[in-house]
């Protein structure tokens, strides 16, 4: 495949022009993602390239826009729904967790939901407690979703075609902190298939498990510790539900310890999952308790410092590394 | 019923809508809501036995709104119901084997026991699913009606929701999406007066629910809801328009719950008087029509009684047929949570 490097918004929003020019059942609505092209520019070009049958503004309604996904979905088409922030998705979510999720399974399987929902998550930008939440838990709870979270240019493209063509409802996060991140992306359609994790670097000593955009705090830990001897390995699920836990494990059993990484609040979050599962298979090879490393249990602040404080980094989660690894 | 000032609102069907009333016709809205009601009365007492599980919504007294909106609409048309479903199940042609077998909790009920009296489901009548989220089917028949738009294959969508869900946002959020996007929607408010046990004097202040089309430029009618050629008169009239590409219509349809909130035993608190009870039955769907019926000279008593002979003898055939269907296996208790 033909390479080259593109941001992590314009790899998105490639993905969507290919896979739009690929299957006409596929349309796009949501809050300013036509005229505007979505407030990050995920949505450049389409209602150029589509035209305003296949990509429509919304009224700022966001249970009408799922509902909209929702029934089309069980009618066949392909519907992409964007929520803008990730913390509208309260405003949606009767039709995201009780209908979407459930129609398959309560209707005895007469009936799927291809919908994808689209959105932006994560903290770091000054934008407060109602546009800076990671919710991926809340959702991943649920039987009968998929979240996706794309960690990278090339998975930004992969996991929103991956999401189009699955035929369940599934919420892909991109990261708002992440939209100008570089990375090599192929030119051609390519999809990611969901509930295969990333190892993003091997190594010995230690796992880190890390999420959203923490894979990228996680990478620079990791080079931090290399220069101290330290190996660690990297592991970006790329989606919290389906989970790729056996990955992890294997990765367990190798390093022995296991250090897992994300900006949601650590209570109840996708790492208190992780943790339970990793000791329930592979508590024998364990030198030290799996660790999390994740937000305090408070909202999203505003002023820069306390953000800072807030969201883990790549010195922290050295730093934890180095515990669990000084520990045994 | 007078007039307001509400611009967009029309009070009662057409005139002359019954006029050229046809056999035909009167049998087959006669058929539907006679095989509601026997439904409803004989699941009801089922539950109330202990025989089947689960508890009820019972759609009795509300019969002429289904089959009157039903009789025109096709089974490439796609409605989303409530939490009081089973008569718009019926209606839309739903059969009474795999109805009861759900209610049985059985693998040969519609949703092979996965979903109970509240999610009945019907792909290939367009029943795209009963809700026991009040509101929650709404945004969903806009999709459905979206993806009409979309294809151009001119079937329509119909949402049916009671007087309290036009209190939940996601009504408003969906006419109003539905309105500006003129999607061929048909929304049909049946208002038993009640939402739960709650009167519409306490949750409202409207007396005519049609008027909040005027919130969202659609046209909206007030329909007597036990008139089913009243009802069917006003659906026709909007399936048109929504064919024609001009978009949605709120149709609320006066109508009445003989039965409580949920369940047959009938009320538990005076929250509504006996004697108001009575007088709504004074004007029962399924009698109105037996009489417009018979004294027009169109149907003889005995094709009305043959009627409900053939539906008691179905509804028995269909409780045998659930009461031997086997139970599923908790085994495939992981089944269709995905597709795969």
């Amino acid at each position: 495949m033909n390479t080259r490097e593109l941001t992590y918004v314009k790899a998105f929003n490639e993905g969507m022009h290919q896979i739009m020019a690929e299957d006409p059942d596929v349309f796009l609505i949501g809050e300013d993602v036509a005229g505007y092209g979505g407030v990050f520019h995920m949505f450049d070009g389409l209602l150029t390239a589509y035209g305003d049958r296949r990509v429509k503004d919304t009224p700022i309604a966001e249970q009408a826009i799922i509902g909209v996904g929702v029934g089309a979905a069980a009618r066949g088409l392909r519907p992409v729904c964007d929520l803008m922030f990730m913390d509208f998705i309260g405003v949606a979510m009767d039709q995201i967790f009780n209908q979407a999720a459930k129609m398959k399974y309560m209707f005895g399987g007469a009936v799927s939901v291809p919908l994808t929902i689209t959105t932006a998550g994560g903290a770091g930008m000054s934008a407060a407690a109602q546009h800076s939440q990671s919710l991926e838990a809340w959702l991943a709870h649920i039987p009968g979703l998929k979240v996706a979270m794309p960690a990278s240019p090339y998975d930004a493209k992969g996991l929103i075609v991956g999401a189009i063509r699955d035929d369940n409802p599934v919420i892909v996060v991109l990261n708002k902190k992440m939209l100008g991140v570089k990375g090599p992306v192929p030119e051609e359609l390519y999809a990611i298939p969901l509930g295969v994790a990333n190892v993003v670097q091997e190594g010995d000593d230690v796992t880190i498990v890390a999420i959203g955009r923490m894979v990228l705090e996680a990478t620079k830990a990791a080079q931090a510790l290399g220069e101290e001897g330290i190996s660690a390995e990297v592991i970006d699920p790329r989606t919290v539900q389906p989970l790729d836990i056996d990955t992890i494990v294997t990765s367990a059993k190798k390093t022995n310890r296991v250090l897992i990484v994300h900006e949601a609040v650590q209570f109840g979050g996708i790492g208190a999952e992780i943790s339970s599962q990793v000791q329930e298979s592979a508590f024998d090879y364990l030198d030290a308790p799996v660790t999390r490393l994740a937000a305090p249990f408070a909202p999203v602040p505003y002023a820069p410092i306390l953000e800072n404080a807030y969201i883990p980094d790549a010195a922290r989660i050295a730093a934890a590394a180095r515990q669990l690894v000084e520990r045994s | 019923m007078t007039e307001t000032l509400a611009p967009n609102v029309t009070y009662g069907p057409p005139e002359g809508y019954a006029a050229g009333v046809t056999r035909e016709l009167v049998l087959d809205l006669h058929r539907r809501m006679v095989r509601i009601r026997m439904f409803e009365e004989s699941a009801g007492k089922l539950v109330e036995s202990g025989d089947m599980p689960g508890f009820l919504h019972l759609y009795v007294g509300q019969e002429a709104v289904a089959a009157g909106v039903m009789s025109v609409l096709d089974d490439v048309d796609q409605i989303t119901s409530t939490h009081r479903g089973h008569g718009h199940a019926i209606a839309k042609g739903a059969e009474f084997r795999p109805m009861f077998a759900e209610l049985y909790g059985k693998t040969t009920g519609y949703c092979k026991g996965r979903g109970g009296s509240m999610h009945i489901v019907d792909m290939n009548r367009g029943m795209l699913g009963a809700n026991a989220i009040v509101g929650g089917g709404i945004p969903i028949a806009i999709g459905a009606a979206f993806a009409a738009q979309y294809r151009g294959d001119g079937s329509v969508a119909a949402s049916f929701f009671g007087d309290g869900a036009t209190n939940i946002g996601a009504f408003h959020e969906s006419v109003n999406m539905a309105a500006v996007w003129d999607l061929p929607v048909l929304f049909i408010c049946e208002n038993n007066g009640y939402a739960e046990f709650t009167a519409q004097g306490n949750h409202m202040r409207l007396d005519d629910i049609a008027e909040r089309a005027n919130s969202y430029g659609i046209p909206g009618v007030v329909v007597d809801g036990m008139d089913a050629l009243a009802v069917r008169a006003v659906a026709k009239v909007a399936v048109d328009r929504a064919k024609r590409g001009e978009g949605p219509t709120l149709i609320e349809a006066k109508t009445y719950r003989y039965f409580d909130h949920q369940g047959i035993k009938g009320m538990r608190i005076p929250y509504r008087d006996p004697a108001e009870v009575e007088a709504w039955k004074e004007r029962d769907a399924i009698r109105l029509l037996e009489v417009i019926g018979t004294e027009r000279g169109l149907v003889r008593p005995e094709d009305f009684a043959a009627t409900w002979a053939q539906t008691e003898t179905d509804i028995a055939d269909a409780i045998e047929f659930a009461r031997s269907s086997p139970d599923p296996d908790p085994a495939d208790i992981l089944d269709d949570v995905y597709t795969v």
